[in-house]
């Protein structure tokens, strides 16, 4: 796959989409490409991370885990950009993410990623619009989880006394 | 030391100063004869009537006796020369000699310091002393006795000539003499004042300069480089004063001497003039006198130079050998000697009543009473205030008490040789030095106290060597042979160097540097003549390798091998190109573009056009991407192709190349643009840029270029070749044979690990650690981390197999588990002896036989750690519950 490729692979990621192709161009020269076999981690919950990924080809599946054995909470497909929280925020993984099947990613050092957004500040705005957007998502889901609580524990309150012992 | 100059130069050189004497005596009459016989060849030989003149028996007409006297004279002038010679090159030796046995000296006494001394006076100060202050005395030395001498019995020869013709006239011409003595010396005693304040003024320049150097980081991390420049010229300032001040005394002296030796023929003139005119003196005798007189200020002028010369050496010497005579050093031969205990080491270390203070300092340690056992393992805790570090240092025999006494069983430790104290003790600080030689020095360098096997000599060596040994002596230096093989073998357990290798593995496994050796060593190289075994080792771990990289499995994918017939899609051009590696930098990967015999390959295979093509395009994405960057950016240098200055200039180049043609640009411009696609790495850079046709025609390069390869380049490449060793490339890329491919995440750990297999596989990692060990550990230490070089120096110190090993938190810099793991490792091996450990952190001292707890000079706290861990309002409890 040639630069060219993946620069059109970028704009078909939203946080791209409307960055001019010199500045993908760029972004992917600068950029590593690398490629996880299935099984391979690409990142570990709780690590520190130092890069984000663009998925250009394959699925990988995002883990989290609580304590106990890791769930699976997402499963990450072409087009697809993970790993920016942790280089936005200097926040541990939250979440391993894991190749489910040969994964091939594009590589942005927080370095690159920071200097970018400095560089570009329509790229900036676009990061900030994409994020603002999963923060709405997440908002609605953790709503939707609240209520879902409230009705399970409205359920199990009366049936309290008979499990009894 | 002996306390003047002269007293130095005569107690080292007496004999050498007689003979110096006698030869001048000695070639007195023949400088006179040299002088006399001009005057008979004059007189008699040309103005001369009374002919023939007979010599031994021998008649002769006058042709005859010129010749013959000016055979003489001739002769006479060679002897006289010769003579000068003679005693000149005399005079040198000596001088050398005896600069050499201070030098050589001072050097002693630097060894022979206390420790606390050189917290007063700096490295900064002692060189400029050893090396440049005492150079002037060397050459003095050979004249100390022999120009007065000399010069004093011409003068004297002068003077009584003058008095034989006139006794006035003589008072006359040494008049001014006791007035000069007087006055000068008055006069120059400033002057040696005034050189004495140079010189320290010097001394501390040299000191900040050396600060400075030390200091490097500190000045730029807190930009107080105006301050050191300040502080630099006004210290410069200080000096220029000095001088300045020298100038004018010394001038002023110079001038005084000159109108004084003037005065003189003032009174020959009158007075001699009144005489010869009142007819009591001749003219002829007037004449004479003033003759005299000129002769006469040649050695007096002579006899007052050496008198300042000499106050310079005076003063350089006092206040050289002031520095080196410290009221407290250690006596010489505890240098020397021989270890006077036989049999085992006595086991116990005891203190009574030891107070140890450092000048103008409360005491660190006060009256300390403790015994140690020194076959168990004790650990010294700090509790607080000062004494831990001196306390150690004590035991270890580095500082000696000021008061009281320590003993080692039945003996005085403070007298015991270092050769008892330095081979059955080891002490490691927090910061061990590391010198600036090989890794496997610095590991030996505890086993090197005498030289244990002499070097063999071929006969012309030895008598070289014979030539070393007697100027040695003669100079009062040692004599043991540096070129000797000086690692103690037996100290370190050891019969052979290959036993001394395998305690060394072991040693560095313990202290977890092994793996960090093994590294070095992969990114070393060997020499594949000396080594073959290695060599060839390393030729199966590449077969080896390949196979595994070749079959079937997941590392397949890995590297990129080196195929003669194939393009390497993660090598440079360049190096598709060279197929090899460039010795030296003609074909290094930034030059070897621009070299006409790469040009000629290429215009051969008919690349050129090609070349002029890609790199334009190369241009005009790079002028894409990084055009809008502004310039300097980070990006240039890590990225692009194109520096940011040279950006600009390549914008015109392309349009008139896109316009144009190939053939329009100018040969600069096109050189520039053919430039640029050597450094494409196809798999890393993505560019598209060099297709199957291209990759096709740089194989056909790689093959004319080496096949057309002149004799003068044959030495700048050592080309791939799978059945050789390649000795320009380290062992790693022997063993890999062709380069990790980019994109796959982790490969380089995966290469690593599959190196690793294969080196173990084929027993190949001890050669390899070897390799590692002769790498330099750079000025200081500096290419080691300060925790390989804490690693380092306990290596150094388990390795010569101490009796009593003293750690002063000497694993602080690791972290805390590989601390306790080194710890239990260094317990196990020091089992039986005497372990005295001042761990990092309190909770390391569990497992010790015995803890004591130091707090301000005095034991605070002693017993087994469950005691004391216990203890309400224990020290040790306080420390443990604070960690």
């Amino acid at each position: 796959m040639s630069i060219m490729q993946e620069v059109d692979l970028l704009k078909r990621i939203p946080l791209f989409a409307n960055i001019e192709t010199s500045k993908l161009k760029l972004l992917a020269f600068t950029s590593e490409r690398l490629k996880f076999r299935a099984g391979d981690i690409v990142c570990e919950q709780n690590e520190m991370g130092d890069s984000a990924y663009i998925i250009m080809d394959g699925e990988a599946d995002v883990l989290v885990s609580t304590g106990g054995t890791p769930f699976r909470v997402a499963t990450l497909r072409r087009n697809d950009f993970v790993g920016e929280i942790a280089i936005l925020c200097d926040v541990p993984r939250t979440a391993t993410v894991r190749a489910k099947t040969d994964l091939v990613t594009l590589r942005i050092t927080k370095d690159l990623f920071f200097r970018l957004i400095t560089e570009f500040p329509q790229m900036a705005v676009e990061i900030m619009r994409v994020l603002a957007l999963r923060l709405e998502k997440t908002t609605k889901d953790a709503s939707r989880a609240e209520q879902r609580v409230r009705e399970l524990e409205a359920l199990q309150a009366p049936s309290a006394p008979k499990t009894g012992a | 030391m002996q306390k003047s100059i002269f007293g130095f130069v005569w107690h080292f050189s007496k004999k050498e100063q007689i003979y110096i004497l006698f030869l001048t005596v000695v070639s007195f009459p023949i400088l006179y004869y040299s002088l006399e016989l001009p005057k008979t060849i004059v007189n008699k030989a040309i103005g001369g009537t009374d002919f023939p003149q007979s010599i031994l028996g021998i008649s002769l007409d006058q042709i005859e006796y010129l010749f013959i006297l000016c055979g003489a004279f001739l002769a006479l002038v060679l002897i006289n020369g010769a003579f000068k010679w003679y005693i000149n090159v005399y005079r040198g030796k000596l001088g050398e000699r005896m600069l050499r046995r201070l030098r050589y000296e001072l050097y002693l006494r630097v060894l022979l310091f206390r420790l606390p001394r050189f917290k007063r006076m700096s490295q900064g100060e002692i060189i400029p002393m050893i090396t440049s202050e005492v150079e002037p005395l060397g050459g003095f030395v050979g004249d100390a006795y022999a120009l007065p001498a000399f010069q004093g019995g011409t003068l004297l020869t002068y003077i009584v000539f003058i008095f034989m013709q006139d006794p006035i006239l003589g008072a006359a011409a040494i008049s001014l003499y006791p007035l000069q003595a007087y006055v000068i010396p008055k006069l120059q005693w400033h002057v040696n004042q005034l050189g004495k304040r140079r010189v320290r003024t010097m001394r501390e320049l040299a000191d900040r300069i050396g600060e400075t150097v030390s200091g490097t980081q500190e000045i730029h991390a807190h930009d107080t480089s105006a301050y050191h420049l300040a502080d630099y010229s006004h210290r410069l300032g200080t000096i220029y004063q000095i001088r300045f001040e020298i100038y004018n005394r010394k001038f002023f002296i110079k001038f005084l001497n000159n109108f004084i030796n003037q005065i003189t023929p003032f009174f020959f003139y009158s007075i001699g003039g009144y005489l010869v005119i009142k007819g009591s003196l001749s003219f002829g005798a007037l004449v004479a006198v003033l003759a005299a007189y000129k002769d006469l200020s040649g050695p007096w002028r002579e006899l007052l130079n050496f008198y300042q010369i000499t106050e310079d050496a005076r003063i350089k010497y006092d206040q050289v050998v002031e520095q080196f005579q410290p009221p407290d050093i250690q006596p010489a031969e505890q240098l020397v000697q021989d270890n006077p205990i036989e049999g085992p080491l006595p086991r116990e270390l005891s203190f009574s009543n030891v107070t140890y203070t450092e000048e103008g300092s409360v005491p660190a340690i006060e009256s300390l009473t403790l015994s140690l056992p020194l076959d168990r393992h004790v650990a010294v805790i700090n509790g607080g205030g000062a004494g831990r570090d001196e306390l150690l240092m004590l035991m270890a025999r580095l500082l000696v008490p000021t008061s009281g006494r320590i003993r080692l069983g039945e003996h005085d430790l403070t007298a015991l040789p270092e050769s008892l104290t330095g081979r059955a003790f080891a002490y490691v600080g927090q910061s061990p030095f590391m010198y600036s030689s090989s890794l496997r020095a610095n590991l030996y360098y505890g086993l090197k106290h005498r030289p244990v096997v002499q070097p063999t000599y071929s006969p012309e060596e030895e008598t070289a060597r014979k030539r070393r040994i007697f100027e040695a002596m003669a100079s009062g230096n040692t004599i043991d042979d540096v070129n000797a093989d000086w690692v103690d073998y037996a100290a370190a357990g050891a019969s052979s160097p290959e036993e001394l290798s395998a305690r060394s593995a072991e040693v560095l496994a313990l202290v977890e540097i092994a793996e960090d050796v093994y590294r070095f060593g992969l990114n070393g190289s060997i020499d594949p003549a000396a080594d073959t075994e290695v060599a060839g080792k390393v030729l199966h771990a590449r077969q080896a390798t390949r196979a595994r990289l070749n079959g079937a499995g997941d590392d397949s994918a890995l590297v990129e091998l080196f195929d003669a017939d194939r393009y390497n899609t993660s090598a440079s051009v360049a190096e598709n190109l060279l197929f090899g590696t460039p010795v030296g930098g003609t074909f290094a990967p930034d030059t070897m573009a621009c070299h006409p015999y790469v040009l000629s390959v290429l215009d051969k295979v008919g690349l050129v056009d090609e070349f002029v093509r890609i790199g334009t395009e190369l241009a005009e994405t790079m002028i894409e991407m990084f055009a809008g960057l502004p310039p300097g950016h980070e990006f240039f240098e890590q990225f692009s192709f194109i520096s940011s200055d040279d950006l600009p200039d390549f914008q015109p180049i392309v349009t008139k190349m896109r316009k144009e043609g190939a053939a329009s640009l100018r040969p600069d411009d096109r050189a520039r643009l053919m430039s640029l696609p050597f450094k494409l790495v196809v798999s890393r850079h993505r560019l598209d840029l060099v297709d199957d046709g291209v990759r096709e025609r740089i194989l056909q390069a790689r093959q004319v270029f080496a096949a057309d390869l002149p004799e003068s380049l044959r030495g700048a490449v050592e080309f791939f070749d799978v059945e050789r060793y390649n000795s320009a490339a380290t062992i790693q890329d022997n063993i890999l044979f062709g380069k990790v491919r980019y994109g796959q995440a982790g490969s380089q750990e995966r290469v690593q690990a599959l190196i690793a297999e294969v080196v173990d596989e084929l027993e190949l990692r001890t050669a390899i650690v070897e390799v590692g060990l002769d790498m330099s550990a750079g000025i200081a230490g500096s290419r080691l981390n300060s925790v390989q070089q804490q690693k380092l120096g306990l290596a150094r110190a388990l390795l010569k197999a101490p009796d009593v090993l003293i750690l002063n938190e000497a694993t602080a810099r690791l972290d805390g588990p590989a601390q306790q793991r080194l710890a239990d490792g260094i317990r196990a091996r020091m089992k039986g002896r005497g372990l005295i450990w001042s761990p990092h952190r309190p909770g390391m001292a569990r497992d010790f036989d015995e803890v004591i707890v130091v707090r301000d000079g005095k034991v605070a706290e002693r017993g087994t750690f469950e005691e004391l861990q216990g203890r309400t309002g224990g020290v040790l409890k306080s420390l443990l519950d604070g960690e």
